[in-house]
């Protein structure tokens, strides 16, 4: 049970370079991507291609990432040059990705047990440096050593890649190019109206959403040992289902504050994934429909509780009003 | 400053709705004029202040600005010479967007943006100055949200948004007919404040003479397409709405069409 949690926490901090990708688009640019499926999917083939051809895995996970800068621009050309609606251009770059996806890979499935990945690397670095035995010390004084993880290495690595991300992500959300393109997914008549070519911006944002989803890919694969060419299905759901998870559990106006809920939701989700696959009656493969559940009630239950409580307090006052036209009715009445 | 050549538009060319919505308009502003355009609706003045603003192409003619041929240039290349008030209070901020960088925005319209540095202390303080002049204590609100600023206060942004920058040509586009009488008021005295500080070049369109007679050193009334009546300076200063009324009938033969422009007197 605890050590599922760990894994939670593991896959979410991978994930979480996702969600911030979706972030990016869904919410700052106010487009719905599917890009991100089929760019996923990119990430993990580039790399584990490149990898299993020998280079370097620091070189084979920036190529993916790169690969999937690519795709997100061209997503973004669509819309902006093509004047095809967000939606369906995000679907037909999914589509298109899917069998470019095999092209790059030749195969549908990728095995890397035997190769050097980044997460072989950094095992390899930290069982020198002997800091397992560390960072088990704190669990020892409070006597829960039995809970802690078999190694701390996939966690504390991810934890600072992580957040070099989000803090990169944060600089550049509060530069000049960074306000404008927040800007425009906000106003973008304005934003055009003061001398800024849009298109660009978009195109742009949608490929640096589009370079994280692949940046994650990446990592995945190679956490996982394997690449397959349905690993995306789903994808851009799972990365809604913790931006929003992490905006109604975690988030504030400020842009720190939204990149942290949002890599907060990614660990969540995991975590209520690895919840609901203890369950007995839950499979493996309904984890689909509960990430749809999920999203579903996270998108309505906030509006249907504001709703419902504005009408408790309509009628509240309602009622007292009719009680103090009856009292004064009463006084009147005496008054006579 | 500003030259128009033989403008013609006509919308939905050789179909039954052809429509002729500029007729061989040919003017030219110089420096530090501020001309209010008058007419009634479908007098074709806001496709004029589009022509302007390059959201659209003209059939024939050329316009130029600040002695550069704009014509074949796109809206946002054009925006770098002009700032824009637009008659809706909501188009010309970003609600999601804090003031200080709705502010920012609109600083990129002169200078490229920076991919490396954010808003610093000293534009801040920048922003703060130019706010004050709007005495409306937008100043200390730097980190609140635009959307929840009301209409008028939007409207006073945008505006200042629009000329701190100094455009070549300022287009307000009704930009008082969203808001209710008292911030018609004070959006009109910022309007003249901000354009006699600069000197700014300005073009606004109107539906209310009063304030078209009020505000800027010229007018045209425009109908069908076409200037029907221009006033210079001195002619201004004794214009009165009667006036332009019967200037109207004279020309045309018959009463101003739209009520909206009777009932503002």
């Amino acid at each position: 049970m605890v050590s599922a949690l760990y894994g939670a926490v593991e896959s979410g901090l991978i994930y979480a370079i996702m969600a911030l990708g979706v972030y990016i688009s869904f919410r700052i640019l106010d487009f719905p991507d599917l890009t991100v499926d089929g760019s996923f999917v990119t990430g993990g083939a580039v790399t584990s291609v490149m990898i299993v051809g020998g280079s370097s895995p620091i070189v084979a996970t920036l190529a993916g990432a790169f690969a999937g800068l690519l795709a997100g621009i061209i997503t973004g050309l669509l819309h902006t040059k093509g004047n095809i609606n967000p939606l369906l251009a995000g679907i037909l770059m999914m589509i298109a990705l899917y069998s470019i996806n095999l092209r790059i890979m030749g195969q549908p499935n990728i095995p890397m047990l035997n190769e050097t990945t980044l997460f072989t690397m950094i095992s390899q670095t930290w069982t020198n440096l002997a800091l397992d035995q560390v960072l088990i010390v704190p669990f020892k004084w409070l006597g829960i050593a039995s809970y802690a993880p078999s190694t701390f290495y996939v966690i504390v690595s991810m934890m600072i890649i992580v957040l070099t991300v989000k803090k990169l992500l944060d600089f550049f959300l509060r530069t000049e190019a960074g306000i404008t393109l927040r800007a425009t997914g906000d106003n973008q008549s304005m934003v055009k109206s003061f001398s800024t070519n849009t298109n660009l911006y978009i195109t742009l944002g949608m490929g640096l959403s589009n370079a994280l989803v692949a940046l994650s890919g990446a990592l995945i694969v190679q956490f996982n040992g394997f690449a397959d060419v349905n690993l995306g299905v789903g994808m851009i759901i799972i990365g809604l289902a913790s931006v929003i998870i992490g905006e109604v559990l975690f988030g504030k106006d400020k842009i720190v504050r939204m990149t942290l809920a949002v890599i907060l939701g990614s660990i969540v989700y995991r975590a209520i994934y690895a919840l609901a696959l203890r369950v007995d009656f839950l499979e493996a493969s309904d984890m689909k429909l509960i990430t749809a559940l999920i999203v579903i009630s996270a998108l309505v239950l906030p509006n249907t509780l504001e709703k419902s409580k504005a009408k408790r307090e309509f009628k509240k006052s309602q009622r007292r009003a009719l009680n103090h036209n009856q009292e004064g009715g009463v006084q009147h009445a005496s008054a006579k | 400053m500003l030259q128009l050549n033989n403008i013609y538009k006509t919308f939905y060319p050789n179909t039954p709705d052809e429509r002729r919505a500029l007729n061989n308009i040919s003017q030219k502003l110089s420096p530090g004029d501020f001309v209010t355009i008058i007419g009634s609706n479908g007098a074709g003045k806001s496709t004029l202040l589009n022509m302007l603003a390059g959201t659209l192409l003209p059939d024939e003619g050329n316009v130029w600005i600040d002695g550069k041929d704009v014509t074949s240039w796109p809206e946002e290349k054009r925006a770098k010479l002009i700032g824009r008030v637009f008659q809706n209070p909501l188009m010309g901020t970003a609600p999601g967007m804090t003031i200080e960088e709705n502010m920012m925005i609109s600083l990129g319209r002169t200078q490229n943006r920076s991919l490396f540095s954010g808003i610093t202390k000293k534009t801040r303080h920048q922003f703060r100055e130019h706010l004050q002049t709007l005495e409306i204590g937008l100043e200390n609100r730097l980190n609140s949200k635009v959307g929840l600023l009301s209409g008028g206060e939007r409207q006073a942004l945008s505006l200042l948004m629009a000329t701190f920058t100094e455009p070549k040509i300022l287009l307000l586009d009704e930009h008082t007919a969203a808001l209710d009488p008292s911030k018609q008021e004070l959006i009109i005295k910022l309007t003249k404040d901000l354009v006699e500080k600069q000197q700014l070049t300005t073009v606004m369109v109107t539906h209310q003479m009063e304030q078209a007679i009020e505000l800027g050193n010229r007018l045209w009334m425009m109908d069908e397409g076409s200037i029907i009546f221009e006033a210079n300076e001195e002619q201004k200063q004794d214009l009165t709405v009667p006036d332009l009324l019967n200037e109207f009938e004279k020309v045309r033969g018959k009463r101003m069409t739209s009520d909206k422009a009777l009932l503002m007197k």
